[in-house]
């Protein structure tokens, strides 16, 4: 999803369109893939070579390519329209390639870039979705059973703060900054007169590149790209809600589509023993209790929700307005000459 | 002071210190005026609008001898003329693929000019359109060139076609560029305005606009009037003191750095010390230049009429003293052509700096809020008296 608009953010679809490519290289097809672009920089009026994105400057590399297919495109991309694509509340009349179609047994890979801030991220110059509207979504999702596992990966300002409220289970993050700093962008192309991509994004995607649908090559490197001496900013990553260990997941669960294919050497025989088919009935049995949702998940071991520590601040404008006021009445009534009686 | 004891104290008080107050307040007020130039009062100037920050682009403007013939064209046929060449800059600027349309106007002047007709004069303003290949022509930004008598402003109407005919081969135009001729200095650009707009505020009688490019998002006027430049100035003040955007301003500044221009304001040069006296009577003469300029009404370059229908322009003067090093008319070629670059970026009306401003100079400048309260006290004494 690349949430900004206006030709100066030009780097942020070609983060987004960086992202699609390589996932599409790795297996994924269109079909699998909701790509949501809020502006159009291809054929933007100002775009010196037109129908091209380029992520490399000097052109090297240009990610439009000819095969995009763009799902959610321009004023599309609301909050609404994408939180209704993830949790599937979508208006029946929706074509599906719109459509979120998953069921328990997906691996969901999110990717989301655009301006942000402490919190929030902020979609098309307009509205903004929070990190708690984002979480509650998550929830939503695992309680309708649309996933197994989400990768969610954040390239903003400050992108840390969107997986700071996540509760739901089997979800791991990443981000590209923590609370309190910018994501930086990486170099300007010259000819065309714009940033081509943002820095963490430019060296996740350096790192894809390596990975071809065979590679067993596991999250926790993909926690190594980009260390500040590059970035500048400090990547983060959010791991206490998955199930699995970083290393024993490989990166192609989540960005490419492998099938693996074992050969075998030995011959398997069906067994057949029972003349007669005996089925085996299971007997009655007592009936259990159903078990509750809030049961089937250890919510209580998975969420480890501190309280923040809250800095005291000074008291704001409308406070001291608000003392200022009483204490001005106060001496209005009483007089100034008791003044001196207090001091 | 609802409470008549305390109004009574009050007036009092104000009544036995009259004089002192009015004098104090008076001195406070010139004294802040006059420390405006110092270099903390007057922050440096910064880019505001996003669009047109962030890089800069390589420009690759190469008609700088084209420039040069054009103009030495435009001289003969002038001469020839014996006024403007209109048929000639017609038949030019459709040459380079531009929409050409021509403008005549006439005005009857209130007083009798001894140098033509008696009470009327008659001009003609030729304007080509460069439409934007891929956007819909709803923003234009314009380059307007005197066309002034004599020698003067030959070179800026060589500049001016050869940038046409750059931009011409560029596909990366979002808005439309209308390069402008207007005869009679102010009398044809008034013209050419209200006609653009559709207004009668002066009565000027013209044909009216055929072609239109939409709304003007910005313009810049270029005077030049010789083959190689020493310096670059620029000037601000338009009519009734109105001043363009700073952001206009800003970026002509950050063009000047990148091509290594020598750019000046109020025909000053920028001094590179800032804190010695001579630095602050240099940039308190500057801006007391500005302040005069703007007391007097009247503009000073052709931008000045455009400011009236918002339209942020400034007026560019290549200067060309008996200096060093020159310049010559591809750097100044680049320069033009990166400004109209950067101002191709933008996506709304210039709004995000100042609109009333003071300038100590070209990288410094002092806003409404710090120069008001100095008008304030000498108000003040008046209120007190």
């Amino acid at each position: 999803v690349c949430t900004s608009r206006f030709w100066f953010n030009y780097r942020h679809v070609a983060n987004t369109l960086s992202v699609y490519r390589s996932v599409k290289r790795l297996g994924i097809p269109d079909s699998h893939i909701v790509l949501m672009l809020a502006d159009d920089m291809a054929c933007n009026p100002r775009n010196p070579k037109p129908a091209t994105v380029f992520s490399h400057k000097n052109m090297e590399l240009n990610v439009y390519g000819d095969d995009v297919e763009v799902d959610y495109r321009s004023y599309e991309v609301t909050v609404e329209n994408f939180l209704r694509v993830l949790t599937g509340r979508i208006p029946p009349s929706t074509p599906r390639s719109k459509r979120l179609l998953s069921d328990d047994r997906s691996n969901i890979l999110i990717y989301m870039t655009g301006h942000g801030g402490n919190g929030f991220l902020k979609f098309q110059d307009s509205e903004e979705i929070t990190n708690v509207e984002l979480a509650d979504a998550f929830e939503q999702m695992w309680q309708k059973r649309r996933y197994n596992e989400l990768l969610f990966i954040i390239d903003t300002c400050q992108g840390a703060s969107m997986y700071e409220r996540f509760y739901s289970p089997n979800i791991m993050a990443l981000a590209s900054s923590q609370v309190g700093e910018d994501s930086l962008s990486h170099q300007p192309d010259l000819g065309i007169g714009v940033h081509l991509m943002d820095r963490y994004t430019f060296y996740v995607l350096e790192f894809l590149e390596e990975i071809h649908p065979a590679s067993q090559t596991n999250m926790n490197d993909l926690f190594q790209v980009c260390p500040k001496s590059l970035c500048v900013s400090t990547p983060g990553h959010r791991t206490d809600l998955f199930q699995r260990d970083p290393q024993n997941v490989l990166i192609t669960d989540f960005f490419g589509s492998v099938r693996k294919v074992e050969i075998t050497t030995e011959t398997i025989s069906l067994d057949s023993d029972s003349a007669g088919f005996e089925s085996k009935f299971p007997k009655d049995e007592l009936a259990i209790e159903p078990l509750r949702y809030a049961e089937q998940l250890p919510v209580a071991q998975i969420i480890h929700q501190k309280p923040k520590q809250k800095d005291w601040h000074p008291p704001g404008g409308f406070i001291l307005g608000l003392w200022a006021l009483i204490i001005m009445v106060f001496f209005k009534t009483y007089g100034i000459k008791h003044m001196k009686h207090i001091f | 002071l609802s409470d008549p004891q305390c109004r009574r104290a009050l007036s009092r008080l104000v009544l036995r210190l009259n004089t002192p107050l009015c004098a104090l307040s008076y001195v406070v007020g010139l004294g802040w005026f006059l420390a405006l130039a110092f270099p903390p009062l007057a922050p440096r100037t910064y880019m505001s609008e996003n669009a047109m920050g962030s890089t800069m682009v390589e420009e690759q403007f190469l008609f700088g001898e084209r420039a040069l013939s054009y103009a030495r064209e435009f001289a003969g046929h002038k001469k020839k003329a014996g006024g403007m060449p209109v048929a000639w800059l017609e038949k030019t600027m459709w040459k380079l693929g531009l929409e050409v349309h021509r403008q005549p106007f006439a005005r009857t002047l209130p007083f009798p000019d001894e140098a033509r007709e008696r009470y009327m004069v008659k001009g003609t303003n030729v304007y080509g359109i460069l439409r934007a290949p891929r956007a819909a022509s709803t923003e234009a930004l314009v380059l307007s060139v005197p066309c002034s008598e004599g020698h003067h402003n030959n070179q800026a109407v060589g500049l001016m076609l050869a940038l046409a005919s750059y931009f011409r081969g560029q596909i990366y135009w979002a808005k439309d560029i209308i390069f402008l001729v207007t005869e009679h200095d102010l009398l044809g650009t008034e013209a050419w305005l209200e006609a653009y707009h559709d207004v009668n505020v002066t009565e000027v009688r013209s044909s009216g606009t055929l072609g239109r490019a939409g709304a003007i998002q910005a313009a810049v006027s270029l005077e030049l009037s010789s083959d190689v430049v020493t310096s670059f100035d620029v000037a601000v003040e338009g009519l009734n003191g109105q001043l363009p955007n700073l952001d206009l301003l800003n970026l002509f500044h950050a063009f000047c750095q990148k091509n290594g221009l020598l750019c000046t304001i109020q025909g000053k040069l920028q001094r590179s010390d800032w804190d010695s006296l001579p630095a602050y009577a240099h940039s308190l003469q500057t801006l007391l230049l500005m302040v005069l300029a703007q007391g007097s009404g009247h503009p000073r370059g052709h931008h000045g009429l455009f400011l009236r229908y918002r339209i942020e322009a400034v007026t560019l003067r290549g200067i060309n003293s008996f200096r060093q090093y020159k310049y010559d008319m591809t750097t100044v070629g680049k320069t033009l052509e990166g400004m109209f670059r950067k101002l191709n970026n933008l996506l709304e009306r210039l709004h995000q700096s100042y609109f009333f401003y003071l300038l100590p100079s070209l990288s410094r400048f002092v806003s409404i809020g710090l120069y008001m309260p100095a008008f304030g006290f000498l108000i003040l004494v008046l209120v007190l008296k």
